[in-house]
């Protein structure tokens, strides 16, 4: 006779099934069996210092590794607070299974002690949700919260079980089957769309290959390139599509849209042809929808229908998973081939060659001037090329996406749906915690870096030995450009302090190691002590300058044809 | 423009509310909605007239969610539809006779008779059901209770009918 475990180690036994190495998370009342459960179990707990510390960890380590990040929190606060994480997975696609205690069955509906609707609250940022009231569920619940998160468009999936679910005993059976009518997602495209495509792309004289965040969700990045080198396609790779591909390819143009080069904005902007990979058209990208791109037409290849023509209306939809649908566009590629080359379309490859000449990204750093933040990425990038790179929001954010030279799918890991100010210390711990051997570096900005950095004492006390660098510049930077640019200089609650607090102490009273550079000769040295350190976090605080404005820039719901370069064609346009 | 839409799902806890918040979050409108059993115990029926331009959107939308099985479109005139509506007029006794014979044309069965009303239950297409309301108007009405519309597509064998039904995806 099969042993009688509790719900709360049916729990741990199925989470261990699914191949569940870490669990970030935050004990409570309500999901205390499971805690007592996990205290006898291999696999190893990371205790946040928050919630929403413990939901990100969870995101960070699904970025970096492609598995499922797990968390736990208690019913109530707990789960509250687990909601911003869970829409930011919502938005980015990141598969992230959360549990969640809820109070007795009995007292649900009765406003007991740490009750909240958990189910109705966590639906609209999530891909799916369960409430577990009854011990029998626990195993297909599991299971099957696993197979959604995972796979399909990926996504956080949350389940709440009851305390007397947890504290219920019944025999384990092992993992169990389970039946999801409901739920097939396409792996394949329809052959005939594929020829189709093909078809298109053929024909194109102006084509660009639009890679998004799917590509690294589906794990495809070879595909892509081989695709792209194939047919001759410049690559645009969406903010959360870096690394994709490699920086350095020559058919890469980089990230397009409000902070995007030149070069890549505008090859969107005047294609005949867009091939839009796991990419949705967001409004960051498009600017104004009805003006973006107007003479091209879409090629639209996701593995979520609804993604296909919410915005722009495809001329060829392919349903299907980024990497299949590629290997048949190779495959149909290779035989089309073999009718004649590939186009070589040498106008349009001379005329981007002209753009990234005449229009590159650059920045200058003046040696007695303050320091400039490119600057700062500029030498971590020369210094840890190869470091998973992690951002939180704002003008760090956009000039890590656009400095760093990015070489390898899945270093790069930030908030991009959402823009989750506060993401990148506890992300990078995630990250490290599923990446112990890598250099786990987040570019941080003073601003965010205050919402979230209580986790450094989780990171120093767990031994995750992350590198935060914060870029500050004693203000909320981005709100703060924004105010320049369309608000008059009105600085309305964007001003934070230099000194206040003294990051490098505050550094060393959360257990990290803590440097600063003032100056621009002191970046190098700071850095080179930075990554010196090992045995500990790191935080390696640099004074920037707080006018630095990021460009280029296009206005928000405004057309990509209108791109300011730089503060000198503000004047003219405000 | 409204379009009737039945959606099959499985029979859980909380799928209504899976549906309502997905339109809620999208901004779809809903004009009318009935849940109901079907002939298959796991599963339920949610028929629905929604507004709109973007159906694309809402079928798609509605096929993302994991309990949603299928989601059925049904062209004007290629379903039975049918609704029931409890309505109750103004009816002075020297008028009873007249509104009880108009009612007749309609089929509506007087189910309640007051001092100074009636109560008609009428069952049918919903075209009736507003033709009889508008009728009724000139009357008063004095108070209304309507069910949402319920439908199934017509018999394909017997009917010239053309389902439209989109692929299941992710």
């Amino acid at each position: 006779m099969p042993e009688q475990l509790s719900g709360a180690a049916i729990l741990i036994r199925a989470l261990e099934h699914e191949g569940v190495d870490v669990i970030f998370g935050v004990p409570g009342g309500a999901i205390l069996q499971a805690y007592d459960a996990l205290y006898s179990s291999s696999i190893r707990h990371i205790l946040a210092r928050h919630e929403q510390g413990g939901g990100h960890m969870a995101s960070g380590y699904a970025h970096a590794t492609g598995r499922v990040g797990v968390t736990f929190a208690t019913s109530g606060p707990g789960a509250t607070n687990l909601i911003t994480p869970l829409a930011d997975a919502y938005m980015d696609s990141i598969p992230v299974v959360a549990i969640t205690g809820q109070v007795r069955t009995t007292s649900i509906g009765l406003d007991a002690f740490q009750e909240t609707h958990t189910w109705g609250i966590s639906m609209p940022v999530t891909k799916h949700n369960y409430l577990v009231t009854n011990i029998n569920e626990i195993p297909s619940t599991i299971r099957e919260a696993f197979h959604v998160a995972s796979t399909g468009r990926p996504g956080p999936v949350l389940v709440d079980i009851t305390k007397d679910a947890l504290a219920d005993a019944m025999p384990w059976h092992g993992p169990v089957e389970i039946d999801l009518p409901g739920y097939r997602p396409s792996v394949q495209g329809h052959p005939r769309q594929v020829k189709a495509a093909m078809d298109e792309i053929l024909a194109s004289e102006r084509p660009v290959l639009y890679a998004g965040g799917g590509i690294l969700r589906a794990r495809a990045s070879e595909e892509l390139r081989a695709f792209a080198e194939q047919q001759g396609l410049p690559v645009v790779t969406t903010l959360m599509a870096r690394g994709a591909i490699p920086d350095s390819h020559p058919l890469t143009l980089g990230m397009s849209g409000m902070h995007g080069n030149y070069t890549a904005s505008t090859a969107m902007q005047r294609s005949d042809l867009l091939i839009a990979i796991g990419a949705r058209f967001d409004d960051r990208v498009t600017g104004n929808p009805d003006l973006f791109a107007p003479e091209a037409r879409i090629i639209h290849i996701d593995v979520d229908p609804a993604e296909i023509s919410k915005i722009r209306k495809a001329d060829v939809p392919i349903v299907g998973d980024a990497k299949a649908v590629l290997r048949q566009l190779l495959d149909e590629g290779e035989r089309r081939l073999k009718d004649g080359p590939a186009p070589t379309r040498t106008e349009w490859m001379d005329t981007l060659e002209g753009w990234r000449r005449d229009f590159p990204l650059a920045y200058v750093q003046d040696p007695d001037g303050p320091i400039q933040q490119q600057y700062v990425i500029d030498e971590l990038c020369k210094h840890a090329g190869d470091a998973i790179v992690v951002a939180g929001v704002g003008q760090h954010q956009m000039w890590a996406s656009q400095f760093w030279k990015f070489e390898r799918p899945n270093a790069w890991i930030n908030s991009g749906g959402l823009g989750t100010m506060g993401y990148a210390v506890p992300a990078a711990i995630g990250a490290k915690a599923g990446m112990p051997d890598t250099t786990v570096i987040a570019i941080d900005g003073d601003g965010c870096f205050q919402m979230t950095f209580q986790e450094l004492i989780t990171a120093a006390e767990e031994g995750i030995p992350v590198k935060i660098a914060v870029m500050n510049n004693a203000n909320l930077g981005m709100v703060r450009q924004w105010q320049k640019l369309f608000y008059d200089d009105r600085y309305s609650a964007t001003e934070l302090s230099y000194t206040n607090p003294n990051i490098p102490m505050l550094a060393e009273a959360l257990g990290c190691a803590g440097f600063r550079a003032e100056t621009p000769d002191e970046v190098i040295p700071t850095i080179e002590k930075g990554l010196a350190v090992n045995d500990r976090p790191v935080v390696m605080e640099f004074v920037c300058d707080p006018d630095a404005m990021v460009f280029p820039m296009i206005v928000a719901g405004g057309s990509n044809d209108e791109i300011l370069m730089g503060p000198e064609d503000i004047s003219c346009n405000t | 423009m409204q379009h009737l839409i039945t959606v099959t799902v499985e029979n859980q806890p909380g799928v209504l509310a899976r549906i309502t918040s997905m339109f809620a979050r999208r901004d779809f409108n809903i004009h009318s909605l009935a849940v109901g059993p079907t002939e298959d115990p796991t599963r339920s029926r949610v028929t629905m007239v929604v507004d709109g331009p973007e159906m694309e959107q809402i079928v798609k939308q509605l096929y993302k969610l994991i309990h949603v099985i299928k989601v059925t479109e049904h062209p004007q005139g290629e379903a039975i539809e049918r609704e029931i509506m409890l309505v109750r007029v103004h009816a002075d006794p020297k008028r009873r006779s007249e509104i009880l014979n108009a009612a007749n044309i309609f089929d509506a069965t007087a189910v309640d008779v007051g001092a100074s009303t009636i109560t008609f239950e009428v069952v049918g297409e919903p075209m009736r059901l507003s033709d009889f309301l508008e009728f009724m108007k000139t009357y008063g009405i004095v108070s209304l209770a309507k069910s949402g519309r319920i439908a199934l597509a017509k018999d394909a064998k017997s009917q010239n009918t053309k389902q439209k039904q989109t692929a299941k995806g992710a």
